[in-house]
């Protein structure tokens, strides 16, 4: 087996959930190799937006901001934000690919504070960005984060973007367009998504050499398994051959490890 | 859902009427300077917005003029405010935000000492970057608010200024978000004439419509050129002479922000900025020196390694898509 370090992983692991003909809005850094990744690999026809308005741009290297002449390299066009959040509205984007300083149960994400008074928070972060806007508006929301109880936390400080709320129905009684929502979450330990019925969060796989306990012990929540856990299918070797060599031979994403 | 924010501009779309009504739309030479425009122009307590996108086609020259000349008060549209909030903050200039992301420069890091300044001296509503165009968008349209669909159910939503309001047709929930009529909008482009049309390559992030939305817009542009360029092409024009009150030509204005298709981010000195933000007393030396310490944009530009350094990121830039 080809040897791996825990970015590569869950690069790989969220380049197969990307379908051809998909369209997904990223941003730098994981997610964004992961898109180039799936473009190169599984789905040509992915078209990758992003959200300072470039569009279907050839992705060589990887961004600095999410609107840097990177992300409009070749675009077929280069628009408006406010375009790129109304496809958002309308129903055109599948995909969102998100992280977070915390996330609960139910995949709301905190990026926004630590603390309890929103006027003085012991520590502010930038805020949704356009984060909400994804969680709110995409169909499926797709996390890449490294685990940890400090990261996932039986209540997030503030709900800054949208996961399934308190619940089942709670997204739809909200008011916002029902039938989207959180889908997987890609770690450095486990592939999770979310039960159907109560809409927590479950272990669907567990990577190589990683247990189960492993994985609960770095959740700040009770995780749904249920039956016996398969095994993540770890980074084949044509994954590792295009994300080492072509999408980020820099190294400036995979030479760094998830913690 | 009750929500908790406050706006901080007037949404009247009828007293925005009789504004827009009494602005002069005369096609008459507009050039001035950096000094001037931000002395006549922007007031201590105006609620500005910069265009971009906080790091990508900023104004930075009118920036840190707006430090030189100690203005105050101000409040600022965090519209993926990132180098250009940075700036604002080393200045203490700002008292109030419409926050959608700040103190940030996405993947190269977060700022400390701009962080410090917004937990405690800055006031702020929440919004995203959606909302915020749409605020814009709605200013554009000549109207007080657009329904929306995003924010709902959220804390983002709680702390935001807009009203849940119910769908007359489809009888849906729904946010209004009220219309943003920015007091100055501040945008760097391409290229300009003298009186004001403005041409922008490549993304145009939310600065069609700040155009529209603000009562005074002030643009640098890299380069002014003969108004045939737009009589004879005129799919050029992003922005029409008639919104513009102010055209300042500014070579490398962007810097050390990314000019798409001229010169890339200079990522170097933006990461020593945030580095020197670790500790205040490096941050004072660092601002004293790249802005209050230089008499203008020209002089920043010359100590951070002038044209030799200009021709790198020119070359950084031109090299995307063969770098390996």
């Amino acid at each position: 087996m080809e040897e791996y370090n825990s970015m590569e992983i869950m690069i790989s692991v969220a380049s197969r959930f990307l379908e051809d003909g998909a369209t997904i809005s990223v941003g730098t850094g994981g997610p964004c190799a992961a898109a180039m990744l799936a473009q190169k690999l599984y789905s040509p026809n992915l078209l990758i937006i992003f959200e300072a308005g470039g569009i279907a741009p050839l992705l060589h290297s990887m961004p600095i901001s999410v609107g840097d002449s990177r992300t409009m390299y070749k675009a077929i066009q280069t628009t408006s934000m406010p375009e790129i959040m109304e496809s958002l509205q309308r129903g055109v984007v599948d995909y969102c690919f998100l992280g977070g300083a915390q996330i609960d149960m139910y995949g709301n994400l905190n990026s926004t504070m630590v603390g309890t008074d929103y006027q003085h928070p012991k520590v502010r972060f930038p805020g949704s960005g356009g984060a909400n806007d994804f969680g709110s508006l995409a169909w499926r929301t797709l996390i890449m984060t490294p685990q940890s109880q400090r990261r996932f936390v039986p209540k997030v400080d503030f709900v800054t973007t949208p996961g399934y709320l308190t619940g089942p129905g709670a997204r739809e009684k909200a008011g916002l367009p029902p039938g989207a929502g959180p889908y997987k979450v890609i770690t450095n330990l486990a592939v999770l998504g979310y039960d159907d019925k109560t809409k927590r969060m479950k272990i669907e796989s567990i990577h190589p050499d990683i247990t189960t306990e492993e994985v609960q012990k770095n959740t700040g929540f009770e995780l749904i398994i249920k039956g016996k856990v398969p095994v993540t299918k770890p980074p084949t070797k044509e994954e590792l051959k295009i994300l080492r060599e072509e999408v980020d031979p820099l190294k400036l994403i995979i030479g760094r490890e998830a913690k | 859902m009750e929500t908790q924010g406050k706006i901080f501009t007037e949404i009247d779309p009828d007293v925005m009427r009789d504004f827009f009504r009494k602005k002069s739309k005369k096609m008459v030479n507009k050039v001035s300077t950096v000094e001037k425009v931000v002395s006549e122009m922007i007031h201590d307590g105006d609620y500005i917005a910069v265009g971009g996108f906080g790091s990508i086609r900023i104004p930075t020259a009118v920036l840190h003029e707006i430090l030189r000349q100690k203005k105050k008060n101000l409040g600022l549209a965090g519209h993926t405010s990132t180098h250009d909030c940075e700036i604002l903050a080393a200045g203490k200039c700002i008292n109030r935000c419409d926050m959608a992301y700040v103190i940030g420069l996405e993947a190269m890091g977060l700022p400390k000492m701009a962080r410090k300044y917004f937990e405690n001296e800055v006031e702020y509503t929440e919004w995203t970057n959606a909302a915020l165009s749409w605020r814009l968008k709605a200013a554009s349209m000549g109207l007080s608010f657009l329904p929306v669909r995003n924010m709902l159910g959220t804390d983002t939503g709680k702390y935001s200024a807009a009203k849940e309001i119910t769908c007359p047709f489809t009888a849906k929930k729904m946010f209004a978000v009220p219309a943003l009529y920015p007091d100055v909008a501040v945008i760097h482009v391409h290229e300009a004439d003298i009186y004001g049309n403005s041409y922008i390559k490549g993304i145009i992030v939310s600065d069609t419509d700040l155009a529209k939305a603000s009562k005074k817009l002030i643009i640098t542009t890299e380069k002014i050129v003969p108004t045939e360029f737009f009589r004879n092409n005129s799919e050029n024009t992003t922005i029409p002479f008639y919104l513009v009150d102010a055209v300042i030509e500014v070579p490398y204005g962007s810097y050390p922000g990314n000019m798409p298709y001229e010169y890339f981010l200079d990522v170097e000195h933006l990461k020593d900025w945030i580095k020197a933000e670790n500790n205040p007393e490096t941050y004072k030396e660092f601002i004293e020196k790249n802005i209050y310490n230089c008499k203008n944009f020209n002089e920043y530009l010359t100590l951070n390694g002038g044209m030799e350094k200009m021709r790198k990121l020119r070359s950084i830039e031109y090299s995307i898509g063969k770098e390996f």
